[in-house]
């Protein structure tokens, strides 16, 4: 059995280490070695954007980063979004708006949405759109995910503004 | 996947070396947006991974009096973020900003998608159109080559065992020069081209000094069509000469028939999107003028 490889990095802000062979996924290691199951499996091969995460500050395809990538970056993934109990805006606008049905492609879409919001204050339609080009969903057809966007990005201005 | 080792050397010579390795099968990784796809599909094999993207001249990404370097692991983002090389090369931004979604261009590279060797892949026929040329490092030292020899059969390049490619570069735009990049598919985005066009041009006046055309999906590697760049040398800038050179592209491309579109459908657009290309680089040159 060839030998592991020990990781060191940062998710959600917290120091974390574990150990992965080479060939495991990102997305492998999150969800199997350390129980972060809120990163969904879609593809698995970098079409439909559900196992996405924040990787050294931009959204990535988790199951297309090999964990050992993972050294000395930092990562945050739909855990982290939530502040304390309360529910970010975004995870909030799509409850309102029902902008899922089956949720397996939410939590790629939250943090998706979440990286464009934390860098665009109002991005209209099209740039929501093309934005979330790298994310499926089999369920919504899409309209009630960027009404929930523009929602957020109305209510994260308002309390910007506060 | 299968089992394979992972390094990440700092150095150009220290890649080499891995990647020399005997009787290894040895796989650069980049942005991964191709490889770690093929692994896990079992489309290519490797048993040592070397991680590139910790090396400094790979992720290198210079515009200076010479031109733009462009280390080969530098992701898409990071061209078209940059205002000044946005301005200068907006033939090779529509490309860069196409290649797959946000997650995609995150970390795909241009270098990549070069080394891919794909027919379809997006930044090469831009690449030929701009006069590209790939730096490359080996066991028996550094050599470039232009970008439209660097394809040679699909998914096949010119790298030699233990050759890696350190980056791209692109000479500084003449005066009165103009670039673009099309591609068609049946959406808006996320999809392979059906056709791919890039045209370059350089104008004095309304007369075309260079022009150069290559194409996506249309031969077994991107076509530099340097017949129909050569048409256009000398002759006044209008429908009759663009026509004329869309026609030749047409004739030279050798397209096949897939999922994606029929030969005759693609030979279609190859003279369509030719004519678009040109158009796109001869407005975008005469807003330099």
């Amino acid at each position: 059995m060839p030998s592991q490889t020990h990781v060191t990095t940062t998710i959600n802000g917290e120091p974390v280490q574990f150990l992965c062979e080479p060939r495991q996924s990102l997305l492998e290691c999150l969800r199997d070695i350390l129980g972060m199951t809120g990163t969904k499996e879609g593809c698995n091969d970098g079409n439909c954007g559900a196992c996405t995460v924040v990787f050294d500050g931009r959204i990535v395809t988790s199951c297309l980063v090999l964990g050992v990538e993972a050294q000395g970056k930092e990562i945050s993934t739909i855990e982290g979004i939530a502040r304390g109990n309360r529910l970010h805006p975004l995870q909030q606008a799509f409850l309102e708006n029902a902008a899922l049905q089956c949720g397996i492609c939410t939590p790629g879409f939250i943090v998706a949405a979440k990286a464009l919001l934390d860098q665009e204050r109002e991005p209209s339609e099209e740039r929501i759109r093309f934005w979330l080009a790298n994310n499926l969903c089999r369920c919504t057809g899409y309209d009630k995910i960027v009404r929930a966007v523009e929602q957020a990005a109305a209510v994260s201005k308002q309390e910007a503004a506060r | 996947m299968k089992w394979f080792d992972y390094e990440c050397p700092r150095t150009v010579e220290a890649a080499v070396g891995l990647l020399s390795a005997p009787g290894r099968k040895v796989r650069a990784l980049a942005g991964g947006t191709d490889l770690l796809v093929q692994l896990r599909a079992g489309r290519r094999e490797a048993d040592l991974v070397v991680d590139i993207k910790e090396i400094r001249e790979l992720n290198e990404l210079r515009l200076d009096s010479t031109g733009l370097t462009i280390g080969a692991a530098v992701p898409c983002y990071r061209i078209y973020n940059d205002p000044a090389i946005a301005r200068a090369y907006p033939g090779l931004i529509d490309a860069v900003s196409l290649i797959g979604g946000t997650q995609i261009q995150g970390r795909a590279s241009l270098g990549g998608n070069l080394a891919n060797a794909a027919p379809s892949a997006d930044a090469v026929p831009v690449l030929i159109a701009l006069g590209a040329r790939c730096l490359m490092a080996g066991p028996a030292g550094a050599r470039s080559l232009a970008v439209e020899d660097f394809c040679v059969a699909p998914g096949r390049n010119a790298l030699a065992p233990g050759e890696l490619l350190v980056s791209i570069h692109i000479a500084a735009p003449a005066s009165g020069s103009g670039a673009a990049y099309l591609r068609f598919i049946p959406r808006n985005e996320m999809d392979i081209a059906v056709v791919g066009a890039g045209a370059s041009v350089v104008l004095d006046g309304n007369v075309f000094a260079e022009a150069r055309i290559a194409l996506a999906s249309v031969a077994p590697t991107p076509l530099f069509a340097a017949q129909a760049g050569d048409s256009l040398i000398g002759k006044p800038v209008g429908e009759a000469s663009i026509n004329a050179a869309a026609e030749i592209a047409k004739a030279a491309a050798k397209p096949i028939t897939d999922m994606r579109g029929t030969a005759e459908y693609r030979r279609h657009l190859c003279g369509v999107m030719t004519r678009r290309a040109l158009t796109r680089a001869i407005a975008r040159a005469k807003e330099t003028n």
